[in-house]
C-alpha cells in the first residue's frame, strides 16, 4: 500500500501505445475477474435474494438480529484485541532482535520461525493450544502443581480469551515479519542526531521514531485485524461454534443443514467485506495524513 | 557499536516470544508421545494410507498452485514495474483483496458460480481440484505479489530488459532467461509461503470436498487421540524445513527478501 | 588553556585499536580538521567528542569542563552527519527547531531563532518543505542550521560534503567556513579530502591507523610534511628512492643522476637508500639556473588537467617523476618520447624518515 515513486519512465511510449501496455496485464485482470470478481458479484446478488429466489432486503435487515449483531461485535472485538496485542508484542519482539543488542543469529532464527508460525492455523494450531492450555494441558497441569488452577478461576481455552490467546500465535509472528524492514529502516543517525540535540530516549521515540513508524504500524495492524477477522478454521476447530464468530455463522447459513439461508450468509459476508473496506478506508485516510513527509 | 541500556528487558521480551512459540509445540510433542508404545502415534500415522494420500494430494496441489501463481504474478509484476507503473496501486489493491474477503466467503462464491452450466467445475474431480487451485492462488496473491515485487525492485529490470532487447531477445526469452533467474530468492520465499498456506488450509478444501491434508487432519482429530498431535508436528516440521531452506538458499545473495506480508 | 581539549584519548573495538593516545588542544573559535583515510580513527574521535562512543581512557574537556563520560544529550555539542540525518517526518522548520523544543523553550523564541537560522543558510522560503523535497546540498545546510540552533559550544562535522556533487561541495564548503567565522564557533571537521581540510582549516590533524601523524597549519602540513604518510596523503607527490652520496653535503643520487637537498641528511650514512619527496608543482620544465637540481629523461605521458598540465618523465628504466606546469595556450609541450631536462631547487627536495616502499613510486593521493 506504500506509494512508490516511479522515476519518469524513459521507456514511456506515446499515448496511442498506452492501451496496448495495459493489455500485458490482461491475464491478471481476467483471473481476478473470474476468481475474485465473479464469486463476489454472485454473493452480492445472492445477498438480495431469499430462499425462494425473490429479490429482498430482508437479509440485510436480518443482520440487525441480536444474535448476528452480537457475532459481528464479538468478531470485531477478537480481531481488534489480537491485532493490537499481537501488534505491540510483535513490534517489541522485532525491535528486541534488530536494535535491542541481541545476537544476530537470534534475529535470523526469529524471522524464519515467524514465517512458519504466521501460517500456522487451523487444526494443528487449535490442537496445540488444547494440549497446552486445555483442561489437561501441559501448562495447566504445570500451574496446578503450584496450586494455581486457571480453570478454577473461570478460564477456559474454549472461551473468547482462549481464542484470543490462540490467534495471537499467528498474529504476532505476522507483525514481526512485516514490521522488521521498517525497524531496519530506522537510521541510527536519527537517534544520534536527536541525542545530540539533547533529546532523551523517550523524546526520541515520541517525536522521531514513532511518527516515522506510525504509517507502517497502522497498516500492519489493519492487516492483522483482517487476518483474524477472516480466520475460520482455527475457531471452528477450537470452539466448535461455541463462540459465535461471523465466519462460522456464514458457514452454518450457507452449508449447514439446520439453518439453511444462503442469502443471509451472503449478506453477512457482505457485512464482513464492508467492515474490512471501512477499516482499510480509515487506514488510508490516517496514513495519508501521517505520511505527508514520505515521497 | 553503542552501549545499549535495557538490553536485559529485550532479552526478556525475546524469551517470552520463545516461550509463546515453543510451549504449544512442546505440549503437542509431549502429548503425541503419551501413546503406548512411545512412538505408536507416529508409526501408525505414517502407515495410514490416508495420511500419505492426503499429504501427497496437498503437495501436488501446492506444486500446481505455485507454478500457476508464478506464471500469473511474475509477468504481471514485471509489466507493472516496467511499462504501466500507473497500474501499480490498482494491482496492489487487488492482490490485497484476499485479506478483505474471508476464505469462507470466497469458496462459497466459487462454488455458486462454478457448480452449474456453463462452468460445471465441481461436477468432476479434476474440475474441483482446479477450483481449489484457483482458490489457493487467490489466497497466495498478497504474499506472492509482494515477494515478487520486492525481488523485482532489488534488481534493475529496466537495464536488464534493455540489454536483452538490444541483443535481440523477445519478451518470453527475457522473462524466462533473464528475469526469472535473477529472482531466485524472491520466488523461493513466495513459493514456500504458498506451500505453507496450502498444507495448512482447511476451509476451501473442506467445502470443495477435496481429499487434502487440512480436512484429513480435521477428521483425524475427531476420531483419534494421539495421532493428530503427531501429524500436526509433522506438518509443522515440513513447513519449517521449507522456511529454513529459504533462509539457507537466500544466504548467498545480498538482497534480503522480506518474507511475506504487505509493505 | 584550550577550549576543547582531548588528552591521552584511547579507544579500541575488541582487538582493533581505533584511536591511540589522541592529544589535541584547540583554541576558542578555531577550525580544526581531522584528515586521514577511512579507518584511521578520525570519525571515532569525533564520535567520542559527541558522546556516541566513550574513550577507554583519557579525557575530553570543553571550556575546562570534563565531558568524557557524559551521555550525548547532556553535552552541548552540535553535530552534522555525513548522510544529513534529517528527520524525514518533520519539515525544515521543525527539524531546525527540534533541539529547542526538546529543551522546552518558548514557541516565540523557537520561531524567531529558526527564522534567523534559515535566513543564515539562505533558505527562508523552504521552512515548510519536507527533507525529501530538498536537494542534498539543501538538506545538509538544514542539518547545519539544526546543529547550530541550540547554540552548541563546539560544532562537529562528519564528512558533511562527501555525499554531494563536486560543484555544490565547493560552494557549501565556503558557506560552512563563512558561517563558522561569523559565529566564531569552535569546530572539528572530519574529512578524507585533503583539499577540503587544507582550504577550510586553521589547523589540520593528519591521522593514520589511529595515531596522529602531524598537527599543523595547512601550509605546514603541505610544505613540510613530518612523515612520508603525510607527504603522500596530502597532495600529489613524487616519492623517489635515492642513494645517499654525501650526507653532510646533502648529496643524493636518483637513478644515477645526482641531486642536492637543502639541508644535510641527518642520521643517514652514505650508500643508504632514503626516500625523497618532490611536489609536482615545484619541478619546472626548463634547465633552470646554475645550482638547481636537474633530472633528465623521456616524456612518457602528458595529461591535461584544466588549469595545469601534468607531464611524466621516466628516469633510467624505472621510476617516473610527475611535474605540473600552468596551462597556457601558447605553451608548446614536448611530444611523448622526447627527452627533456627538468629542474627544481634544492629546497624542494624533502628527505623523509623512511625509505620509499617501492622505488620511484609516484604516489598520487587525494584528488
Amino acid at each position: 500500500m506504500t506509494a512508490i515513486s516511479e522515476r519518469a519512465a524513459p521507456l514511456a511510449r506515446p499515448a496511442r501505445r498506452f492501451s496496448r501496455s495495459w493489455l500485458g496485464l490482461a491475464p491478471f485482470f481476467l483471473f481476478a475477474i473470474f476468481f475474485i470478481g465473479a464469486p463476489v458479484t454472485y454473493l452480492v446478488l445472492g445477498s438480495f435474494q431469499n430462499n425462494e429466489g425473490q429479490t429482498t432486503l430482508q437479509n440485510y435487515a436480518d443482520l440487525a438480529t441480536p444474535s448476528i449483531a452480537n457475532a459481528f461485535l464479538i468478531t470485531i472485538e477478537v480481531s481488534l484485541v489480537t491485532a493490537v496485542v499481537g501488534g505491540i508484542f510483535g513490534f517489541l519482539l522485532a525491535y528486541a532482535v534488530i536494535l535491542g543488542g541481541l545476537p544476530r543469529v537470534l534475529r535470523d532464527a526469529l524471522m524464519t520461525f515467524s514465517g512458519v508460525a504466521s501460517n500456522f492455523a487451523g487444526v494443528p494450531l487449535a490442537l496445540a493450544f488444547i494440549f497446552t492450555l486445555g483442561q489437561l494441558g501441559m501448562v495447566t497441569v504445570f500451574l496446578k502443581n503450584f496450586g494455581i488452577d486457571p480453570y478454577a478461576s473461570g478460564f477456559t481455552i474454549y472461551s473468547k480469551l482462549g481464542l484470543e490467546l490462540v490467534y495471537l500465535y499467528f498474529q504476532f509472528p505476522l507483525m514481526v515479519l512485516i514490521i522488521a524492514p521498517a525497524i531496519d529502516g530506522l537510521r541510527p543517525e536519527w537517534r544520534e542526531a536527536a541525542e545530540n540535540m539533547g533529546a532523551s530516549s523517550r523524546q526520541y521515540w515520541q517525536r522521531v521514531a514513532l511518527p516515522i513508524l506510525f504509517p507502517t504500524l497502522l497498516g500492519t495492524m489493519i492487516l492483522l485485524f483482517g487476518n483474524a477477522f477472516g480466520a475460520q478454521a482455527t475457531a471452528y476447530q477450537l470452539t466448535s461454534g461455541l463462540i459465535p464468530l461471523v465466519p462460522l455463522l456464514i458457514g452454518n447459513q450457507i452449508a449447514g443443514d439446520v439453518l439453511h439461508n444462503p442469502g443471509l450468509g451472503y449478506a453477512m459476508a457482505m457485512g464482513m467485506v464492508a467492515i474490512m473496506g471501512i477499516s482499510i478506508a480509515i487506514y488510508t485516510l490516517l496514513q495519508r495524513r501521517a505520511e505527508r513527509w514520505r515521497r | 557499536m553503542k552501549r545499549r541500556r535495557g538490553s536485559i528487558a529485550w532479552w526478556l521480551v525475546f524469551l517470552l516470544g520463545v516461550l509463546y512459540f515453543f510451549l504449544p509445540l512442546v505440549a503437542t510433542l509431549d502429548f503425541s508421545l503419551k501413546a503406548k508404545p512411545p512412538f505408536a502415534a507416529y508409526t501408525s500415522s505414517l502407515q495410514d494410507p490416508k495420511f500419505l494420500g492426503s499429504l501427497l494430494y496437498s503437495l501436488v496441489i501446492a506444486g500446481v498452485t505455485i507454478t500457476a501463481s508464478l506464471a500469473l504474478i511474475v509477468p504481471t509484476a514485471y509489466w507493472v514495474q516496467l511499462r504501466v507503473p500507473r497500474a501499480r496501486s490498482l494491482v496492489e489493491f487487488m492482490t490485497l483483496l484476499p485479506f478483505v474477503i474471508p476464505a469462507v466467503v470466497l469458496v462459497f462464491g466459487l462454488i455458486r458460480v462454478y457448480s452449474r452450466p456453463p462452468l460445471p467445475f465441481t461436477h468432476t474431480d479434476i474440475g474441483s481440484s482446479a477450483l481449489l487451485v484457483a482458490g489457493y492462488i487467490v489466497l497466495s496473491l498478497p504474499y506472492m505479489y509482494r515477494a515478487v515485487d520486492t525481488g523485482l525492485r532489488s534488481i534493475d529490470i529496466r537495464s536488464l530488459t534493455e540489454a536483452a532487447q538490444s541483443m535481440g531477445a523477445g519478451w518470453l526469452t527475457i522473462l524466462w532467461r533473464v528475469i526469472l533467474p535473477n529472482l531466485r530468492v524472491a520466488l523461493l520465499s513466495g513459493a514456500f509461503l504458498t506451500l505453507a498456506i496450502v498444507l495448512g488450509e482447511f476451509t476451501i478444501a473442506n467445502f470443495l470436498a477435496r481429499p487434502a491434508f487440512g480436512p484429513y487432519l480435521n477428521l483425524l482429530s475427531q476420531s483419534k487421540a494421539y495421532e493428530p498431535a503427531a501429524v500436526s508436528l509433522i506438518s509443522f516440521g515440513l513447513t519449517w524445513l521449507a522456511m529454513i531452506a529459504i533462509a539457507f538458499l537466500g544466504r548467498d545473495t545480498r538482497a534480503r527478501i522480506e518474507i511475506g506480508g504487505a509493505h | 588553556m584550550g577550549f576543547l581539549e582531548l588528552s591521552h584519548v584511547k579507544k579500541r573495538f575488541g582487538a582493533f585499536v581505533a584511536v591511540e593516545d589522541f592529544e589535541l588542544i584547540t583554541e576558542r573559535g578555531e577550525f580544526v580538521s581531522l584528515l586521514g583515510p577511512s579507518g584511521c580513527g578520525k570519525t571515532t574521535t569525533l564520535r567520542m567528542i559527541a558522546g556516541f562512543e566513550y574513550p577507554d581512557s583519557g579525557s575530553i574537556k570543553v571550556d575546562g569542563k570534563e565531558i568524557t563520560n557524559l551521555p550525548p544529550n547532556k553535552r552541548n555539542v552540535g553535530m552534522v552527519f555525513q548522510a544529513y540525518a534529517l528527520f524525514p517526518n518533520m519539515t525544515v522548520a521543525s527539524n531546525v527547531g527540534f533541539g529547542m523544543r526538546v529543551k522546552k523553550q518558548s514557541k516565540d523564541a523557537i520561531t524567531k531563532r529558526v527564522g534567523e537560522l534559515l535566513e543564515m543558510i539562505h533558505m527562508p522560503e523552504k521552512a515548510d518543505r519536507y527533507p525529501y523535497q530538498l536537494s542534498g546540498g539543501q538538506q545538509q545546510r538544514v542539518a547545519l542550521a539544526r546543529a547550530l540552533a541550540v547554540e552548541p559550544q563546539v560544532l562537529l562535522l562528519d564528512e558533511p560534503l562527501s555525499a554531494l556533487d563536486a560543484k555544490i561541495r565547493v560552494a557549501l564548503r565556503n558557506e560552512i567556513r563563512a558561517i563558522q567565522r561569523q559565529l566564531g564557533i569552535t569546530t572539528v571537521y572530519v574529512t578524507h579530502d585533503q583539499e577540503e581540510a587544507l582550504s577550510l582549516s586553521d589547523r589540520v590533524v593528519v591521522m593514520s591507523d589511529g595515531r596522529i601523524e602531524q598537527i599543523g597549519s595547512p601550509s605546514e602540513i603541505y610544505n613540510f610534511p613530518a612523515t612520508s604518510f603525510v607527504a603522500s596523503f596530502v597532495g600529489t607527490l613524487n616519492l623517489l628512492a635515492a642513494r645517499v652520496v654525501d650526507p653532510s653535503a646533502g648529496r643524493l643520487a636518483v637513478e644515477g643522476q645526482e641531486i642536492r637537498a637543502a639541508k644535510p641528511i641527518s642520521g643517514a650514512r652514505s650508500g643508504e637508500i632514503v626516500s625523497v619527496a618532490l611536489r609536482p608543482e615545484s619541478i619546472s620544465l626548463e634547465e633552470g639556473p646554475e645550482g638547481t637540481n636537474r633530472l633528465r629523461g623521456p616524456v612518457v605521458d602528458v595529461s591535461f588537467l584544466g588549469s595545469i598540465v601534468r607531464l611524466r618523465i621516466r628516469l633510467g628504466d624505472g621510476p617516473t617523476v610527475s611535474l605540473d606546469t600552468f596551462n597556457d595556450p601558447n605553451l608548446t609541450l614536448p611530444p611523448i618520447g622526447e627527452a627533456v631536462t627538468v629542474s627544481f631547487p634544492p629546497e624542494a627536495s624533502l628527505v623523509l624518515d623512511q625509505p620509499a616502499a617501492a622505488p620511484g613510486a609516484d604516489v598520487a593521493a587525494g584528488d
